[in-house]
């Protein structure tokens, strides 16, 4: 028999987003935080370079400003008014960050210091702007530490090391709680709630070359997903320009915020010739494009020809040592290069999902193209889609993101908290979960599930990258539906009760699968070019037929159906997208 | 200066040259434990075939993907920021995603790290760590109000605590420092190295209460300054200057 425990709020993930609404319920109502890692291990401590806001501490600047290189850098996909109120609300939760003790860096005068960063411009594209907050360049790392730290001085419950693997709706389908594994000892628990909080993070670990960890898995997604609840705009994943070549390690774009450059083989500034007013801060699509570009026309470097280089030897190596710390040192440790002498070979890594589980600002997940929410559950963070990032999210937006819409989706949650009752359980919560888990443990010889990730990968990677057309895209597809078959019969080596990683390893694989499918079902309807999606076949973006959102759902039977929802228009008017 | 190009083609020649094909053989012995399995550890030996530049953690990927799916350890980023996959190897506490073949081979030991509960494998028990981590009070404390911005903070005051700013709570000072093996009451390197990253923020105004619970006897005078720490630490953090600033304090200072 599982373990049924009650509250009145469930968080899942303990990132930024999770650790944000917690402590915003925890001070309401009795929240309980369910989190597969420990909460400083989540990905948002892997964040670079900064949190962006409309402080104005080192140069003119407005909110106003930054909504609109929101919208602009999201290829206009972005639902304006949700744009709007995050760049507004950016300047409050950054002096709360700095007020619960977030050590940024600073100006002579005292104030937190600003720099520049990729789509963040002046007066609407003029000329590049300090906007972002920053902390060294382990700006994640201090905010994952900092809201822990809160978490701590309030003592907020943590449930580390304990899986969500389902949901579970009452009759009227309304979230009332969730199935949790724990890895410790293998059992099943039943968390019943009023409100729950997805914030699981992204899937990055479906694509070979990624800055994601290992954790990052669509667990979120993939689990709402088969409880009927749509994923929007799964097409619209972000590969950031400058990954370290072959492992993906970030390499933060305020490396070129502080005067970075990057090169091709021939040592040429080749951004000059794709962006002429901010070259190398446009935003990152275009960036990781124009690398494609210089590939494809034989311009890059490396064994293989397909690296550029991030050149930063001319910086002042005092600048380096206080402002790029982390990032020189990964180059040097996993490249065994010396960023203030060499160029650093880089390549395009799978890096953000703009697209996930579909919320309104208040967090709610709403469903159908009428927005219809589904009571008592919510999303925040890189599993849900607001949308504030539409086709491409500026760099820092992602920070700002989570500790925004993570208050915001802990306030309505705790409100609705308040104001209802527990949902009915099912008779049996835990039986579709005891028969996924069952049926993987019991099969004694089957696929291995560690080669159809490597397959998984490898192909989404030659396939569903930077670059797609409907012929890589059906090719995927089909090679999704030979995987799918195949994680039917996986078997796995440890059929032990205890910290049984071999299966959690094989269930986040199902999820990685899942995920993939909405991601390449969704881009293959999307006949246009938009931000992070490019295809080759379908070159320019098409706004009288695709200034739209995706909504992805998995029918009953298995298969995925699409639908679509207008884009919330507001003051920018779509124009062409130069930099 | 080198022209880019001649620079980029050296590294590209480096690079070449780096890379012998076919890679290394690597030899990994692992210390393995499993409750559900017997009482007591034992060693396995596993063979791997590895590029110099893989790292450690990528190469127990590989062992448990392909060879023992039983084989447990805790990681995530795999770059050295999340602080997961702390262990001892060859004789010293690292994070196994900051190792590469190159640097270890090619034979190398694996051990959970000392003196915390050791679960399954390479898998311990973090919490008495974060317990040491809690009870110095992790948090900004100030009650001064709050201002309508930032409080100010000359780069000078923000620079005299960087460093301390920079523990990910991996694990591997504290788990490296004979004192802690051997006393259970020490609160252990990380936990200092957190008070310190707020005692010494101007900010703060909890100083005088976290230096007072590390004055008694399970605090920084426990330290013997064997620097066990300062070389585990996988962020470079000087771990035995920021205990010995700590001392100095509550030994001198304004508190």
């Amino acid at each position: 028999m599982a373990t049924t425990h009650t509250y009145d709020a469930l968080v899942i993930g303990a990132g930024g987003a999770g650790m944000r609404a917690a402590i915003e319920l925890s001070d309401q109502v009795r929240t309980a935080v369910i989190s597969k890692l420990y909460p400083t291990r989540s990905h948002t401590g892997a964040a670079q370079g900064g949190v962006c806001a409309a402080l104005g501490n080192t140069e003119e600047d407005h909110p106003e400003w930054h909504a609109f290189d929101t919208v602009k850098g999201g290829d206009y996909l972005v639902d304006q008014p949700a744009a709007m109120l995050m760049t507004e609300e950016a300047v409050g939760a950054v002096y709360e960050l700095e007020r619960w003790g977030l050590p940024f860096n600073r100006t002579p005068d005292g104030r937190i210091d600003q720099r520049r960063f990729g789509g963040h411009t002046a007066e609407h594209g003029e000329r590049p702007v300090r906007r972002a907050c920053y902390a060294a360049d382990r700006t994640g790392h201090m905010i994952l530490q900092t809201l822990y730290q809160q978490c701590v001085k309030r003592d907020v419950r943590f449930f580390n090391e304990f899986y969500c693997l389902d949901l579970l709706r009452d009759a009227e389908g309304a979230a009332s709680g969730v199935v949790a594994y724990e890895l410790a000892t293998g059992e099943l628990h039943v968390f019943r709630a009023k409100s729950i909080v997805f914030a699981t993070g992204g899937y990055g670990r479906m694509f070979s070359v990624t800055s994601n960890a290992h954790a990052l898995t669509g667990d979120g997604p993939a689990v709402v997903w088969r409880r009927g609840v749509p994923l929007e705009d799964m097409e619209m994943y972000q590969f950031h320009p400058t990954g370290l070549a072959k492992l993906g390690v970030l390499l933060s774009e305020a490396a070129r915020g502080e005067g970075g450059i990057v090169l091709n083989r021939d040592g040429e500034r080749f951004m000059e010739r794709y962006a002429p007013t901010i070259k190398d801060l446009a935003p990152r699509d275009m960036v990781s494009r124009a690398i494609y570009q210089e590939i494809k026309e034989g311009r890059g470097g490396g064994p293989n020809g397909d690296w550029a280089f991030l050149d930063i030897r001319h910086l002042d190596p005092a600048l380096i040592e206080e402002k790029l710390p982390d990032i020189t040192e990964f180059a040097r440790v996993y490249l065994k290069v010396e960023p203030t002498k060499e160029p650093v070979p880089i390549q395009p890594t799978a890096h953000y999902a703009m697209g996930g589980i579909p919320t309104d600002i208040d967090g709610r997940v709403v469903t159908g193209p009428e927005e219809t929410p589904i009571p008592g559950l919510y999303a925040a963070g890189e599993c849900a889609c607001v949308s504030v990032h539409g086709a491409n999210r500026l760099g820092t937006n992602s920070l700002l993101d989570i500790v925004v819409f993570g208050r915001r989706a802990g306030v309505d949650a705790a409100r609705h908290a308040k104001e209802t009752s527990l949902g009915d359980l099912p008779d049996r919560p835990t039986e579709q979960t005891l028969s996924m888990l069952n049926a993987v443990l019991e099969r004694t010889e089957g696929d291995n599930g560690a080669d159809i990730r490597k397959e998984l990968q490898d192909r989404m990677f030659d396939l569903a990258f930077v670059v797609r057309t409907e012929e890589s895209l059906s090719t995927m597809q089909e090679i999704l539906g030979g995987l799918h078959e195949r994680f039917d019969r996986v078997a796995i080596g440890d059929k032990g009760a205890l910290y049984n990683t071999d299966l959690m390893e094989t269930v986040e694989l199902g999820y990685l699968l899942d995920c993939a499918e909405a991601l390449v079902v969704s881009a293959r309807a999307r006949t246009e070019s938009r931000g992070g999606h490019y295809r080759d076949d379908h070159p320019l973006r098409d706004d009288a037929n695709w200034l739209r959102h995706t909504l992805a759902y998995r029918d009953d039977d298995g298969s995925i159906r699409l639908d679509f929802k207008p884009v919330k228009m507001g003051p920018y008017v779509p124009m062409e997208r130069k930099y | 200066m080198a022209t880019p190009a001649d620079a980029l083609q050296d590294s590209d020649r480096r690079e070449a040259g780096a890379r012998p094909a076919g890679g290394v053989t690597l030899t990994l012995k692992i210390r393995r434990f499993n409750p559900e399995v017997s009482q007591d550890s034992w060693w396995d030996e596993f063979t791997v075939q590895a590029d110099p530049l893989d790292r450690l953690v990528e190469v127990l990927h590989q062992v448990k993907w392909y060879q023992d799916g039983t084989l447990s350890f805790r990681r995530s980023c795999a770059h050295g920021i999340c602080g997961s996959d702390a262990m001892l190897i060859n004789g010293r506490n690292a994070l196994a995603c900051k190792l590469l073949v190159d640097d270890v081979g090619p034979k190398v030991t694996i051990e959970p790290i000392r003196g915390l509960p050791v679960l399954k494998d390479l898998i311990v028990d973090m919490d008495p760590f974060l317990e040491g981590y809690k009870n110095v009070l992790p948090f900004l404390i100030n009650d001064s109000g709050e201002p309508e911005r930032e409080r100010l903070q000359s780069a000078e005051e923000r620079a005299r605590f960087d460093d301390t700013t920079k523990c990910i709570l991996c694990a591997a000072c504290t788990t490296s420092c004979p004192i802690f093996w051997g006393d259970e009451g020490y609160v252990g390197p990380a936990a200092i190295v957190n008070a310190h990253r707020f005692i010494f923020d101007s900010r703060d105004e909890g100083g005088r209460e976290r230096l007072k619970i590390l004055s008694e006897k399970t605090g920084v005078f426990r330290c013997r300054t064997t620097f066990n720490c300062t070389e585990a630490c996988p962020r470079g953090i000087e771990v035995t200057k920021a205990i010995q600033e700590v001392k100095r304090s509550i030994l001198f200072d304004r508190f």
